[in-house]
């Protein structure tokens, strides 16, 4: 008897759930990053409504701080889709100035955690597709699939609905919304390999090049635009890199490499011994830090 | 030998040969498990252990972990692996572990997904959870303590939910100087245990978790086992999904797919068996038969894939070659074995909500793709599940398991879920908060299962009476004006809504200023309104209500002819008996006092007599007795008739 891959299995798995979020809520949407965990889920929604476009848009929550090459990917992938692109961009933040280099926590406080609970209270979602997995983070390992929210976007980690079987509860009052994470049992290596099996279009950054980049507090930054500040004396070195997360530029950390095919880049993921999560300085706070974050909001 | 030198390292393939690597990964199959024990049974250092000898702990987060160990941990300044699994900061304090987690990793053959679950008594509901979606089950016991209480309701619990593959993982052998006859007696003690239960004995390993005896490799400390490692198991052990493929096809719809008029598509999760075009297949609970026309799926590229044949666990969309009604909690299935669809069941119950249980109360039940409203009644039993005896049960409270009957307001298409885990599994919801409050497996139907052929029955009053799961009455308030007639049937009304029962109450000032506005007061007016009211609640109870009315109705034989018009049984004569001198000093209406100075002609009580039952089936003194008082009498009637 034929048995599935495990691929195939957690593929079947994520249709499943996604299905359910069009078949229970009223008006859900698919958070989009423009990362390779996007990449994966966005391509996994076409599958699940094939041969209709995905019957939801996709929200990008943006910084105006992404990569250059992001921003180039973003409105294609949408396109591809067949399905609409919704870009919010917090307007305090915007009026204030929010930025990386002068705010620090204040910039993905503002920008992304605000930022999403804008547009999320703006268009009246009450669904949101967000690409998190379990493997990434420990609070997000005990995070279920449909993750509630009250109406202030408060997680309740002690008061988390029973999930069972493949019944998942949608049901919510006015004003509630669900986080909802298809792709909770994957790896990274999951989705390496299914972006790989599947021919998946990702952001070139995920590939080393020679880029402009300077050192900082133990981490390599890529001097991605002109609004990069320079410290007396900086100069941009040309460093053979590559990123292993994509998130706002100045925040995120480039690994040098080689490598410059995906099956070189599954290589070195795999023979690395440094988790993902290490190139983004939001993280490298105290352990909890990623439980309080989502309790606030944050995705 | 210690464990880490056994394999399970990166593999060397990786270095030499990525693509091969990649193709050997990518046939790989997946297991999901749990890890079950007490507090102190090793469980989260078992599971960092797994994870650190697969080597998924990289660089940064192992130089995390000696710091972190340093600091909180309980090996001294040696690795506490444990401090890698447990996730909220909660319980990073509290030292123990109190929810489901999903940890990762492989081996060279398969994919892992382990739940951690906890050991703390409260937390049954969580256990449930993880053991839902595994196939496979670790339950732990500590080599000192032997088979505890907690072992006990952990095997249950994993038994009750249908897992086939139970380890018995006896751990921290090593503080028992890896004692055979130490291992023999617990595993002895688990299998007589075992057997009480029906359940096969299950693998039992020797470990340390902590010293990484017979993880990946056998330990020299145990060269008295002959058994696999307990990796080695875990990598060989039959999937779940073999058993799937062999049964008969069966897809709960999610979703209809029609993009423009010329696609109609079925979306779902095949739950067993597997479907090819041209399959003759039947909806359920419709009956209606038809051809399937294509598998659709998307190919790598956005084009349309070639699919023909659709297995098990597989998501895909059907389309059939005729135009016949499917939508969203319909089954497609094989035409010639079709699941049966039924409105009563008997099924086992684990509660988990903190609001126990609440008979007669309508929840929402989910089964497959299907969402109804269920009413559950007084379990016929409760599980105490540290010893298996049943108990006399009213309710199920947080944490607590039992059997019960079940009634649902239509037909589910359903399967026993020792036979499909995707058709016999539900979960209840409460339709106010909207959590899941409990999780149920089907045993059976109660009735006559409404296969695919079933007949329309005429709908009478029994039927009625029965999906609402109550006996049909005409509870008729008699007293003076002010006597508390309405009061207490209001109470009355509000204690059955509470508990489940349909009802409705007729009140005299509505019906005057509707139904029978063209009636005045005089004798032959009085005989019509009691006519007209009578038989609008001979109708109401025909429907299956519980009706209340609360008029004056002064004279005894309006009563008796109201009587007559239903059957024997259903009509409660309630006397609600206030003294005419304490009716009239409440006076709430203040209609006494118009009465008094002649504004009121035929006024019951002044003018007008008011004759009071001779054999009523319920007196209340309201002198005595408070309006709560009164409709607590009256719900205890009810109960008892």
């Amino acid at each position: 008897m034929a048995v599935l891959t495990h691929l195939q299995q957690l593929e079947a798995e994520s249709i499943e759930i996604m299905r359910e979020v069009v078949a229970q809520v009223d008006n859900p949407v698919m958070l989009y990053s423009i990362g390779k965990d996007s990449a994966a889920m966005l391509h996994v929604a076409k599958k699940a409504f094939f041969p209709a476009p995905p019957p939801f848009p996709l929200l990008h929550v943006d910084t105006t701080w992404k990569f250059r090459d992001m921003y180039k990917l973003r409105q294609k992938a949408a396109d591809e889709a067949g399905i609409e692109l919704i870009v919010h961009q917090n307007p305090q933040a915007q009026a204030q100035g929010i930025n990386p280099f002068d705010h620090g926590a204040l910039h993905t406080d503002m920008w992304k955690t605000e930022g999403l609970k804008q547009a999320l209270d703006k268009h009246q979602f009450d669904a949101a597709f967000g690409g998190a997995r379990r493997d990434e983070e420990k609070s997000r390992a005990k995070e279920r699939i449909f993750s509630f929210r009250s109406e202030n976007h408060q997680w309740d980690p002690k008061n988390q609905r029973p999930e069972l079987w493949s019944l998942y509860n949608a049901r919510k009052k006015p004003g509630e919304s669900m986080r909802v994470f298809p792709m909770s049992n994957w790896t990274e290596l999951d989705i390496w390999q299914y972006i790989r099996l599947e021919n998946i279009e990702i952001v070139p950054l995920y590939f080393a090049a020679p880029r402009p980049t300077v050192e900082r507090d133990g981490l390599i930054l890529m001097v991605d635009d002109e609004r990069f500040p320079l410290h007396e004396g900086e100069e941009p070195l040309m460093r053979s890199v590559r990123f292993r997360t994509l998130g706002c530029y100045p925040l995120t950390g480039a690994v040098e490499s080689q490598a410059t095919t995906l099956d070189e880049v599954i290589q070195e993921m795999l023979l690395t011994t440094t988790s993902e999560r290490q190139g983004r300085a939001i993280d490298q706070e105290a352990g909890a830090s990623m439980e309080v974050k989502k309790q606030q909001g944050y995705f | 030998m210690s464990a880490s030198d056994t394999g399970y390292r990166a593999d060397a393939l990786i270095g030499q040969d990525i693509a091969a690597y990649l193709k050997a990964h990518e046939e790989k199959t997946m297991l999901r498990f749990i890890t079950c024990g007490s507090v102190d049974d090793g469980k989260s250092t078992l599971i960092g252990r797994l994870l650190y000898d697969s080597k998924m702990i990289f660089d940064d987060q192992l130089s995390a972990l000696e710091a972190a160990s340093k600091k909180s941990g309980t090996q001294g300044d040696a690795i506490d692996f444990a401090l890698l699994v447990d996730g909220l900061a909660a319980e990073r304090e509290q030292g123990i572990t109190i929810d489901v987690a999903y940890r990762f990793f492989a081996t060279e053959k398969r994919k892992f997904i382990v739940a951690d679950t906890p050991g703390h008594e409260q937390y049954t509901r969580n256990m449930v959870t993880g053991a839902s979606t595994a196939d496979l089950a670790v339950l732990l016991v500590d080599a000192r303590q032997g088979v505890l209480t907690q072992t006990r309701r952990h095997a249950y619990l994993v038994h009750l939910l249908g897992i086939k593959h139970i380890v018995l993982a006896v751990n921290k052998m090593d503080l028992v100087d890896f004692s055979e006859t130490r291992f023999q007696d617990i595993v002895g003690d688990f299998n007589r245990f075992a057997a009480d239960l029906n359940m096969a004995p299950p693998l039992a390993i020797p470990l340390s978790g902590l010293a990484g005896d017979n993880i990946t490799g056998r330990s020299d400390n145990t060269a008295w086992y002959k058994g696999p490692s307990l990796l080695a198991h875990l990598e060989n052990v039959e999937l779940a999904d073999n058993a799937a493929q062999k049964q008969s096809f069966a897809m709960p719809v999610q979703w209809v797919n029609r993009p423009n008029l010329d696609f109609r598509g079925f979306s779902g999760r095949v739950a067993g068996g597997t479907v090819k075009p041209g399959d003759k297949i039947r909806i359920v609970p419709s009956g209606k038969t038809s051809t399937v026309k294509e598998i659709v799926t998307m190919a790598a590229d956005g084009s349309r894939a070639d699919v023909s044949e659709a297995l098990a666990g597989q998501s895909v969309t059907l389309t059939l070659n005729d135009e016949i009604d499917c939508s969203r909690g319909d089954v497609i299935a094989a035409a010639d074995n079709p699941p049966l669809a039924a409105d009563r069941f008997e099924a086992s119950l684990v509660w988990m909500d903190e609001a126990e249980m609440l008979p007669g109360r309508a929840y929402e039940l989910r089964l497959g793709t299907q969402a109804v409203s269920a009413r559950v009644q007084a379990p016929k039993y409760a599980v105490n599940v540290n010893n298996m005896e049943h108990l006399a049960a009213k309710t199920l409270g947080l944490n607590e398991i039992g059997v019960v009957e079940l009634a649902t307001d239509r037909p589910v298409v359903f399967a026993p879920y020792a036979d499909s885990q995707k058709l016999g599994s539900f979960v209840l919801i409460d339709k106010i908060s909207n959590a899941t409050v409990a999780a149920g497996m089907l045993h059976f139907s109660l009735r006559r299962a409404h296969n695919i052929h079933w007949q329309a029955v005429d709908i009478d009053r029994a039927a009625h009476a029965e999906l609402k799961d109550q006996k049909p009455k005409i509870l008729w308030f008699t007293g003076l004006s002010g006597s508390g007639k309405s009061t207490i049937a209001n109470a009355v009304e509000k204690k059955l809504h509470a508990n489940g029962k349909h009802t409705f109450l007729l009140d005299g000032d509505n019906v005057r200023h509707g139904l029978n506005k063209d009636l005045g007061f005089t004798d032959a007016d009085r005989i019509e309104n009691i006519r007209r009211i009578g038989e609008v609640a001979k109708l109401m109870t025909d429907a299956g209500l519980i009706l209340l009315t609360a008029f004056i109705s002064p004279f005894r034989a309006e009563r008796d002819m109201a009587r007559a018009m239903v059957a024997d049984g259903d009509f409660v004569e309630i006397h609600v008996d206030t003294p005419l001198d304490v009716a009239e000093q409440r006076d709430v209406k203040g209609l006494y006092k118009k009465a008094r100075a002649g504004e009121l002609k035929n006024f019951t009580g002044i003018d007008s007599p008011y004759e009071p039952p001779e054999a009523p089936e319920i007196t209340v003194n309201t002198t005595e007795l408070s309006a709560e008082e009164a409709a607590d009498l009256i719900i205890d009637y009810l109960d008892k008739n």
